[in-house]
């Protein structure tokens, strides 16, 4: 039952084949089975069932009531968005008391049409890292090719809650592989089969790293098409929400559900949005496909550099137009994101001061003491560099040198993608990693800028441009691996791209994970 | 470059001969401009006095040396944009600047809310937020973050 795509767990739900709680019994199962990975912060466990008890009721009516679009569908959302009455703790210390008395637009878009919420996911602090190793609840761990053990089960069930919320968590050294980041809690739920569908943040590819890593599909939107009210800012100027599924069709009819103007968000378009399904079949001859040559960058693994290969070809043997195309300012982009990063990371983070919400120290001896122990004792290393890097970098002697100057480069990188597209070429074909995931042991040896460095390469200069992208599992490695490719589409041109990004979905039929032998471990 | 247009051009040749024979536009090796360290800026040394000012406007405190370097690393990776040349070119600040931001008209939307509002603060005193006594300088701190922080 778990391996059903978002799309068959609907059908199956209207036409009676399967029951909401059976459903919300077997995903609270799975959950429990691979508790080990970490992937989640809060369980919502009462509410799920609670939602699944009235969708069968609503089923039972005499008087038949709407079916929604999602009814009885469990959902997991990232900690950095806003739910009513749940802990939302952005996986910081700073946050580890809040309790939102409201509900992001889009996951009350999704609750809307019937979904539910069955977790709150784990990533990294405040969303800045690329591995889901720097949240204070420790690091999440990539469900493929990891040694799930029934003792360990045992223990893990009856971890209680205070064990897991603290810094310096205990980590294993085992070989086992990160999620990525900074959204991994959310791919690794969804790759796992715990839910059908899940929301992350993509800021320099939050969303698109971690689905590449646990073979799942990650979805960023264009910039100004989902509402950000309630998700916990990070860098304005980029923060889109975005989702993990098992399939494209699966993305398309969560965005469907989601987007559209807000009038909480001013950064939403007001332009009518049409909901559209995609079509099983496209003609592939019509389409001019871009290759962006600096996409191959120093650090590409031979397996991720074939798999792209491959799939070029795939569409030129099919019939598509495929043409090499270049992205000159690609390579300076990662410097830019760094720099607008801080900036703004510096400025958004100044309103945690411990006095109207979020954690407040005991220091009382003046305002400033107070603010200064709260920051000090609330934020972790990273979170602190960057917001002091930012201020530097802000200074009145540094302002045109470095944040001016990032901004000019940002211009030339999203004219690079816009000169492309006006030159004809419908979308852009690139690897979304480097590399297939790599060990926690090895990742935690590089510090969190190096790491996003390398880790947002190919990711980062599309939030630059706000266009929408998408990352598709496209096969495994030599080593077993997942591997995901990334579509860049259109401003605004989002169905286009799922469009494409679904033929060649249907071309690679990659088999998802499949974690069904848990069910037997007692 | 040339090279990749000469094999090009040999596969194009051999397509005729050969229907199997195939040209991938995947590049074969990476296509990266060396960085010419001679147009970089030097990463100043960061003294006590700016580590100072920054602790006081960020309120977050370097901690240790590690604090520092990552400071500095952070500013060698920023200095390599003046490879880019910008002349001219506007700073772009949101991706949607050819459209109107959208503006709802000036009225009162919600309220009633003093509850929800005050249900995160640790401390609160009759439907007030609480805050220590303010406009008091931090007190300054003996603090060596290592060989870096040269005293001024």
């Amino acid at each position: 039952m778990l391996s059903l795509t978002l799309k068959e767990a609907v059908h199956k739900l209207r036409d009676g084949s399967i029951t909401a709680k059976d459903l919300c019994e077997k995903c609270i199962e799975r959950l429990n089975k691979t508790q080990q990975l970490n992937a989640f912060i809060t369980e919502t466990v009462d509410v799920s069932r609670d939602s699944a008890a009235e969708t069968d009721k609503r089923r039972r009516k005499s008087k038949p009531m709407r079916w929604r679009k999602l009814e009885g569908l469990p959902i997991a959302v990232k900690d950095n968005f806003c739910t009513t009455g749940i802990r939302t703790s952005c996986a910081t210390t700073m946050l580890q008391n809040y309790i939102p008395p409201y509900t992001a637009t889009v996951v009350q878009r999704l609750q809307d049409e019937g979904a539910y919420l069955i977790g709150k996911t784990n990533m990294d602090e405040f969303a800045m890292g690329s591995g889901s190793v720097d949240g204070i609840h420790g690091p999440v761990r990539n469900p493929w090719k990891y040694k799930f053990t029934s003792s360990n089960l045992e223990n893990q069930q009856t971890k209680p809650i205070e064990q897991v919320s603290m810094r310096n968590y205990h980590t294993s050294t085992d070989d086992w592989h990160i999620a990525g980041g900074s959204s991994g809690g959310s791919a690794a739920a969804v790759a796992s089969g715990v839910c059908f569908g899940a929301l992350g943040s993509d800021t320099g590819g939050s969303t698109r790293n971690p689905a590449a890593y646990c073979g799942v599909v990650g979805f960023k939107p264009t910039y100004g098409m989902l509402s950000r009210h309630g998700l916990v800012p990070l860098v304005n100027s980029m923060d889109v929400p975005a989702l993990f599924s098992k399939t494209v069709d699966d993305a398309s009819i969560l965005f469907n559900v989601m987007a559209g103007h807000d009038v909480h968000d001013s950064t939403t378009v007001t332009d009518e949005f049409n909901h559209f399904t995609l079509p099983d079949n496209m003609n592939i001859k019509d389409l001019h496909i871009g290759i962006p040559k600096e996409y191959h960058a120093p650090g590409l693994s031979k397996d991720v550099h074939n798999a792209w290969e491959e799939a070029a070809d795939m569409f030129e043997k099919a019939g598509a137009k495929v043409t090499q195309v270049s992205l000159p300012h690609t390579q300076y982009s990662i410097l830019c994101y760094i720099v607008l990063n801080c900036c703004e990371v510096a400025s958004n983070m100044a309103r945690y001061d411990g006095i109207e919400f979020g954690h407040r120290a005991a220091n009382e001896d003046s305002t400033e003491e107070l603010y200064a122990a709260t920051r000090h004792e609330g934020f972790n290393d990273v979170v602190r560099g960057r917001i002091l890097a930012g201020n530097y970098f802000l200074l009145r002697q540094n302002y045109e040198k470095y944040f001016a100057k990032a901004m000019q480069v940002r211009r030339l990188i999203s004219e690079d993608f816009k000169k492309v597209y006006a030159s004809g070429v419908d979308i852009l074909l690139t690897p979304t990693t480097l590399t297939t995931a790599p060990t926690y042991k090895w990742f935690t040896e590089r510090d969190n800028r190096t790491s996003s460095e390398e880790q947002d390469i190919f990711t980062q200069p599309v939030n630059m441009a706000g266009v929408p992208a998408i990352s598709v599992p496209s096969k495994l490695s030599t080593d077993g691996l997942p591997i995901g490719l990334q579509f860049i589409g259109q401003n605004f041109k989002d169905k286009e791209l799922l469009t494409i990004a679904k033929w060649y979905e249907q071309q690679v039929q990659f088999k998802q994970l499949n974690l069904d032998y848990l069910d037997n471990v007692s | 470059m040339l090279l990749t247009k000469l094999t090009c051009r040999l596969c194009f040749q051999r397509v005729s001969r050969n229907k199997n024979c195939f040209c991938s536009k995947v590049p074969k090796t990476p296509i990266w401009e060396e960085v010419d360290h001679t147009r970089i800026p030097n990463v100043p040394q960061i003294d006590q006095e700016m580590i100072n000012h920054l602790e006081r406007v960020s309120l977050v405190e370097f901690n240790n040396q590690a604090g520092i370097e990552r400071l500095s690393k952070a500013i060698e990776s920023a200095n390599k944009l003046h490879m880019v040349n910008t002349d001219g070119i506007e700073p772009m600040e949101s991706v949607l600047e050819d459209r109107m931001l959208y503006l709802r008209e000036d009225k009162v939307t919600d309220g009633k809310c003093k509850q929800e509002v005050l249900s995160n603060a640790v401390k609160t005193i009759e439907d007030y937020f609480v805050a220590p006594p303010g406009n008091i300088p931090l007190k300054t701190k003996e603090r060596d973050y290592g060989s870096n922080s040269n005293g001024s």
